[in-house]
């Protein structure tokens, strides 16, 4: 039997009160004044004592932290595209690669504010499989991106219980599918939903929240614990 | 009949009754103290429909109505590529050629793979409507007659379905978070769609036939003009969930990038009051 709205919400609010216990059992026997940033990764570490890294917490908040670390991904690499653009640049490549960059941008900072105080870590990154001066290594690897993060949002879908939630990551999933039509258009025109990403019923490929961190992990330099996300 | 006391009953043998018949929070208030008395008395022929989808067979016939209402668009936008790439003269040969049949394929793929999924849940497939491409109502003469001869007109008419049938998908989402394999291959069409609208808006600006992205800027229609503004009304939108996205988080985020960052959806009405002319019957 699937479950209703109402039993996602209770669970969702249930998960709420208790990482709210925790946090408040925490400071308690603490007592002590920790930044935010430290409290975040105190209470990841706490959840799971053998399996350390950022925990993306539980509920609609693991997936919205999971989306939250993506997009981070993503606007990190826009951002070095843009600051150190790659020879032979067209400005209209230029000008669309750096409308990409303020869309990731808003998405990353839209999934902070809406995560408040439930937010994971600022990420630290590692490009250095990239050449950022080589116009193939970055489309290669936004096109990598791209399509990685509309079969991470595919694949999500599912395990969000909020419908606001769902409809927000409905209105992010199909902008970073214009962005990867896009970056396969400019290193193959035509390669926009091609067989490599389309099945033959014409569905796009779905990921696993944790298939999609084991592709992604290459390129993030902190640890993350995706224990408390779908398999 | 006294609905509210047939639902007490039932709440004896099974608490969970107004978890099961109610898939908003909000409702589930609703039916509870007065509101749930005047909820249910005031619609007692409701009542068979609510408790229907709460015990009935998964997926609801809720979901095969999304099922079919997606079948529909589907119909429209194969019959449009089909008739498009039947029409000599029409695509230069080549590029556009290839990506408009790749497009059209996609299309037929989602119709037959649609048909599998009502008629695998129990439903039945809903007719190929007598479609109007010129968007006349069955006139023949409506705005886009045009369209299998004037190339222009067709990339026009195929942004607007595409950009359209991205809405449409999104605004179905809601209504299937309950039935999570629908709701996935429902995504899982939805990216393709929006896929085809980025490479639509391309062939477009190649052409110079509009200043136009790979992405919805404001409401803006990429120079298409008033005919298909409904079509683009709301996605100009720069305020999600409460939260500004103009400059949001202290960033150099202008309105044109908020509003392009997020896709809007349609409800089912607006969906089909903007097909509307194209269906004939």
């Amino acid at each position: 039997m699937t479950k209703t709205n109402d039993q996602r919400q209770i669970q969702s609010d249930f998960d709420l009160q208790q990482k709210a216990l925790g946090r408040r059992k925490f400071l308690r026997n603490t007592g002590a004044a920790l930044t935010a940033g430290a409290l975040v990764s105190m209470i990841a570490c706490d959840k799971d004592d053998d399996n350390d890294g950022v925990n993306f917490g539980s509920g609609d908040f693991a997936i919205l932290n999971y989306a939250y670390a993506l997009e981070q991904l993503e606007a990190a690499f826009y951002i070095q595209v843009i600051t150190t653009p790659y020879t032979g640049i067209s400005s209209a490549e230029s000008s669309l690669l750096t409308d990409i960059r303020d869309h990731e941008i808003a998405h990353r900072e839209f999934f902070k504010a809406a995560l408040g105080t439930n937010a994971i870590q600022a990420l630290e990154v590692d490009f250095s499989s990239v050449n950022f001066n080589s116009r193939d290594s970055v489309l290669m690897t936004a096109k990598a991106f791209e399509d990685l993060g509309v079969s991470a949002y595919n694949g999500a879908g599912r395990y969000i219980a909020s419908v606001d939630y769902l409809l927000l990551a409905g209105k992010i999933v199909s902008v970073e599918a214009r962005h990867a039509a896009y970056i396969r258009d400019l290193l193959s025109n035509g390669s926009f939903a091609d067989s490599t990403v389309i099945d033959a019923n014409g569905l796009e490929m779905s990921r696993k929240p944790r298939a999609v961190l084991d592709i992604a992990k290459t390129y993030i330099k902190t640890k993350l614990n995706a224990s408390s996300l779908p398999a | 009949m006294n609905t509210l006391k047939v639902l007490n009953i039932i709440s004896e043998q099974d608490p969970e009754i107004f978890d099961r018949i109610d898939t908003r929070r909000k409702a589930m208030h609703a039916f509870s103290g007065l509101g749930k008395k005047i909820a249910l008395i005031s619609a007692p022929f409701m009542l068979g429909t609510v408790l229907n989808k709460a015990y009935g067979q998964s997926p609801s016939s809720s979901v095969i109505d999304v099922l079919n209402f997606a079948l529909t668009l589907e119909y429209l936008e194969y019959e449009f590529y089909l008739k498009a790439t039947s029409s000599a003269g029409l695509i230069p040969a080549g590029a556009a050629t290839a990506a408009i049949t790749t497009i059209r394929d996609h299309e037929l793929a989602h119709v037959n793979f649609l048909k599998t999924a009502i008629t695998g849940s129990g439903g039945t497939p809903v007719a190929k409507p007598i479609f109007d491409f010129s968007g006349g109502n069955g006139t023949g003469t409506g705005p886009f007659a045009t369209a299998f001869s004037n190339y222009q007109l067709f990339l026009a008419v195929a942004q607007t379905l595409e950009d359209t049938g991205v809405r449409a998908y999104k605004g179905q989402a809601g209504n299937l978070i309950n039935s999570d394999d629908v709701l996935e291959a429902a995504l899982n069409i939805h990216s393709v769609e929006a896929r085809h609208a980025s490479h639509v808006r391309q062939m477009r600006k190649a052409n110079n036939f509009g200043d136009v992205k790979p992405w919805i800027t404001g409401k803006d229609t990429g120079g298409i003009g008033a005919l298909v503004q409904a079509n683009y009304d709301g996605e100009e939108l720069t305020t999600q969930a409460g939260v500004n996205i103009i400059n949001i988080g202290g960033q150099s985020i202008s309105a044109n990038a908020a509003s392009e960052s997020f896709d809007e959806p349609l409800t089912t009405a607006q969906v089909l009051a903007l097909v509307d002319g194209f269906i004939a019957a």
